[in-house]
């Protein structure tokens, strides 16, 4: 009894103090941080680091630690993963490499465009030439892979930037482009394939949804789901789907960027649809749940509310855009930044909506921030700030 | 005396002994091969390279001689971890490291991460060794002596001295392989009247025998074997998909050596043409083939494949693909297979490549006739 005390008093203190936010989009990908401590509406400008090079990978924080890539270089064959203290900003480690892989992109993005993400002991970056590099926490190279180098054709001139996810001790890894196209699931431990499946031969720019016991991977075709230890398919949705906004779920319902906005509910195999609404119409951004409502930022950085049980629209909000970058929230809160770099924080359960407060970084913003211990990371190609 | 003696001998023994521990786990990180071969062996012999001490770093930095490039960046990343512990204690091999720069025979990759090291430690003397470096066999280390003479030119155009700005841009245009650098450089020489042969400078192959158009329905012309990768007769004429294919004659008259289908034959979509033509070399010797398309594509080489991309309108640049392969001496035969697909927005309507010859810092080789 005493132990049991003592194990659950230890989990809760390490709950509170790793405030993890693990992957682009945070929790499973929901874009919605689950801790208790929230950043709130009153937020300035902690800290900065200077970074050396672009970079439209968003933050990742593990514990007290954040994680951050760039690609530097005049033709950004530099390759770099920085740890920075989460409390001061202060630099734990760098790490530079050198690309394998193609490097040429579209000159909006980037080399350093893939968010990477971690398990809690290690930190996965994958980059747009295919890099993937494996470190643990205190940046000792664990493995790396050149995935051009594997898989020759894998490519995309425009750049990729689909992030990786992490599951049940594998690394599920999508390099989806006109040419090569394929997923791979990859041990954890090692960096070698477990599995590696062909996918359509289409540029894809968006990432993996984690869902129960399922990674879900979505392209111009649909949305596949596997089991993550094995590639195996769980279910298929095969009615289309973006190749830009990422999907989201929220409890058993996946809301698929296809058709404006489909709510399937993906059940043993098959895929119902519970309703679709082509209006709800991401832009750039990929879209999130909160509470009972879905949130889309449209083309015209319009957000745009939801209901998630019929899809029916409540209100539109015109913010300050253009955006690149995905929406997140905390508590009862929306956090944006847009490409000219105004942090937008939104109330989103007024009627209307109401933009509370804007932040201007005074810097291109193409990313989606992080959240973390009451505070949200935004990175631009030169800093990382933290907003607290 | 006899103490310093056995000071050095113990120095020496350490020395020796340090480079003895290493060679083992370098060569464990020289072994990793593609899907993740040799990643186990490697992670554990990495954690054994960055103990080492600082006086090690010439001989890890020497292990990326010859080495693939994923070994080379378990090696970096091992250098990267040593060399920051050692500039903290300010105990960098500065010395050891000019020498292994200077040594041309160590891998372009090495001596970049040597020179960076350097000059983390030592600024001033980066800049001293920085002249040295403009006929240097990496390309990325040849950007720094490039940028200084560009500056130096500049200076001398702010003096009124338009000569010695010539001059330095000339030699600065002599030494530089990145296109940038080569595109301001031909910039300012222009604009005080001087003459640049881009082409030459970068070996693009200007003058082509063409064909067209194949089909390219369904994109299934990528992978159809048309009469001209069986054949080179340049008499001949084929069905074609809307009118006989038959060989031409064309010189691109575009400084950046674009070889445009479009010219000759037409806007067509959904077509495949070829483009043939020879390349004389003085030597039999190693070769980059560079070329940058954003249509399908494949080239060939005296008859071998040396790469096939099937993507379409994603983008195109300078050295976009670089084909590793061996040019004879005497007559070299490149064939390039150039596939239209069917989209018709605007932006889709190039049917074009750029081709150059090189060696790998990407100085051009000039055909021999």
């Amino acid at each position: 009894m005493k132990t049991i005390s003592m194990c659950l008093m230890m989990c809760l203190a390490t709950g509170v103090v790793r405030a993890d936010w693990l992957q682009f989009r945070g929790p499973n990908a929901t874009a919605v941080s689950k801790e208790a401590k929230v950043p709130g509406d009153d937020l300035k400008i902690s800290w900065s680091a200077d970074l050396p090079g672009r970079g439209l990978s968003a933050p990742i924080v593990v514990g007290d630690r954040v994680f951050v890539t760039c690609s530097s270089g005049p033709g950004q064959e530099t390759l770099h993963v920085f740890c920075f203290n989460a409390a001061d900003g202060s630099k734990r480690w760098e790490r530079a490499m050198r690309t394998t892989g193609r490097t040429m992109t579209h000159n909006k993005t980037c080399v350093a465009a893939n968010t990477p993400c971690s398990d809690g002991d290690r930190v996965f970056a994958l980059f747009s030439s295919n890099d993937l590099f494996a470190f643990d926490l205190d940046g000792n190279l664990l493995w790396l892979r050149g995935l051009t180098f594997d898989y020759p054709n894998a490519s995309n001139s425009l750049g990729m930037s689909q992030s990786p996810v992490v599951m049940d001790g594998t690394l599920v890894v999508q390099s989806e482009n006109d040419s090569e196209s394929f997923v791979a699931g990859l041990d954890v431990a090692t960096g070698r394939n477990k599995w590696k499946l062909e996918r359509p031969k289409a540029a894809n720019w968006t990432s993996a949804t984690l869902r129960k016991n399922a990674v879900a991977l979505q392209s111009s075709k649909g949305i596949l789901a596997v089991e993550p230890a094995t590639g195996k398919t769980v279910w298929d949705y095969s009615d289309g789907a973006s190749t830009i906004p990422s999907s989201v779920g929220a409890g058993e319902t996946l809301y698929a960027v296809s058709h404006g906005i489909t709510a399937l509910a993906p059940e043993k195999g098959a895929v119902t649809q519970l309703w679709r609404n082509e209006k709800l119409n991401p832009g750039t951004a990929s879209p999130l749940v909160l509470g009972d409502s879905i949130y889309v930022v449209n083309g015209a950085g319009v957000l745009i509310k939801a209901s998630v049980k019929n899809g029916d629209e409540a209100w539109k909000l015109r913010m300050k855009g253009p955006f690149s970058g995905s929406p997140v929230a905390a508590g009862k809160r929306i956090y944006i930044v847009n490409e000219r770099g105004i942090f937008q924080v939104i109330d989103p359960e007024v009627p209307e909506g109401k933009v509370l407060k804007e932040i201007e970084l005074k810097e291109t913003v193409l990313t989606t921030p992080a959240i973390s211990g009451g505070a949200v990371y935004v990175r631009s190609d030169a800093k990382l700030w933290k907003l607290q | 005396m006899k103490s310093s003696l056995v000071c050095l001998l113990a120095l020496a023994a350490v020395s020796l002994q340090a480079a003895e521990d290493l060679s083992k786990p370098i060569e464990a990180l020289r072994a990793v091969g593609k899907e993740g071969q040799g990643n186990e062996a490697a992670g554990k012999a990495w954690q054994e390279i960055v103990k080492a001490d600082a006086a090690t770093l010439p001989e890890v930095l020497k292990g990326m001689n010859g080495a693939n490039p994923l070994a080379e960046n378990w090696l970096r990343a091992a250098v990267g971890v040593i060399a920051d512990e050692a500039l903290k204690a300010k105990k960098l091999p500065v010395p050891a490291l000019v020498t292994f720069l200077k040594d041309t025979h160590n891998s372009p990759g090495a001596r970049v991460v040597a020179f960076d090291l350097i000059h983390r430690a030592d600024e001033k003397l980066a800049e001293e060794l920085t002249p040295t470096l403009l006929e240097d066999p990496s390309s990325d280390l040849r950007r720094h002596p490039v940028a200084k003479l560009i500056a130096a030119g500049d200076a001398a155009l702010e003096k009124k001295d338009k000569d010695a700005a010539i001059v330095a841009y000339g030699k600065g245009l002599g030494g530089a392989r990145d296109e940038d650098q080569i595109k301001v450089l031909a910039k300012k020489l222009r604009a005080l009247d001087q003459k640049v042969d881009l082409p030459k400078h970068f070996g693009f192959l200007m003058s082509w025998k063409m064909i067209a158009p194949f089909s390219n329905a369904d994109r299934a012309g990528f992978d159809t074997v048309y009469p001209p990768e069986k054949e080179l007769k340049f008499d001949a004429g084929y069905e074609g998909k809307t009118k006989e294919a038959k060989w031409v004659d064309f010189t691109s008259a575009d400084e950046y050596g674009k070889i445009d289908f479009n010219k000759p034959f037409g806007m067509e979509k959904s077509v495949v043409g070829y483009a043939a033509t020879d390349f004389f070399s003085t030597e039999d010797r190693p070769a980059e083939i560079r070329i940058g398309c954003k249509n399908g594509w494949k080239v060939w080489l005296n008859g071998e494949l040396l790469f096939a991309r099937d993507e379409y309108h994603r983008g195109a640049k300078l050295d976009q693909y670089k084909l590793p392969c061996q040019l004879k001496k005497g007559k070299n035969t490149i064939l390039v297979k150039c596939c239209q697909n069917e989209q018709t927005e605007q932006w889709t309507v190039e049917w074009e490549f750029q081709l150059r010859v090189c060696d790998a810092t990407g100085t051009a080789i000039l055909a021999a006739k």
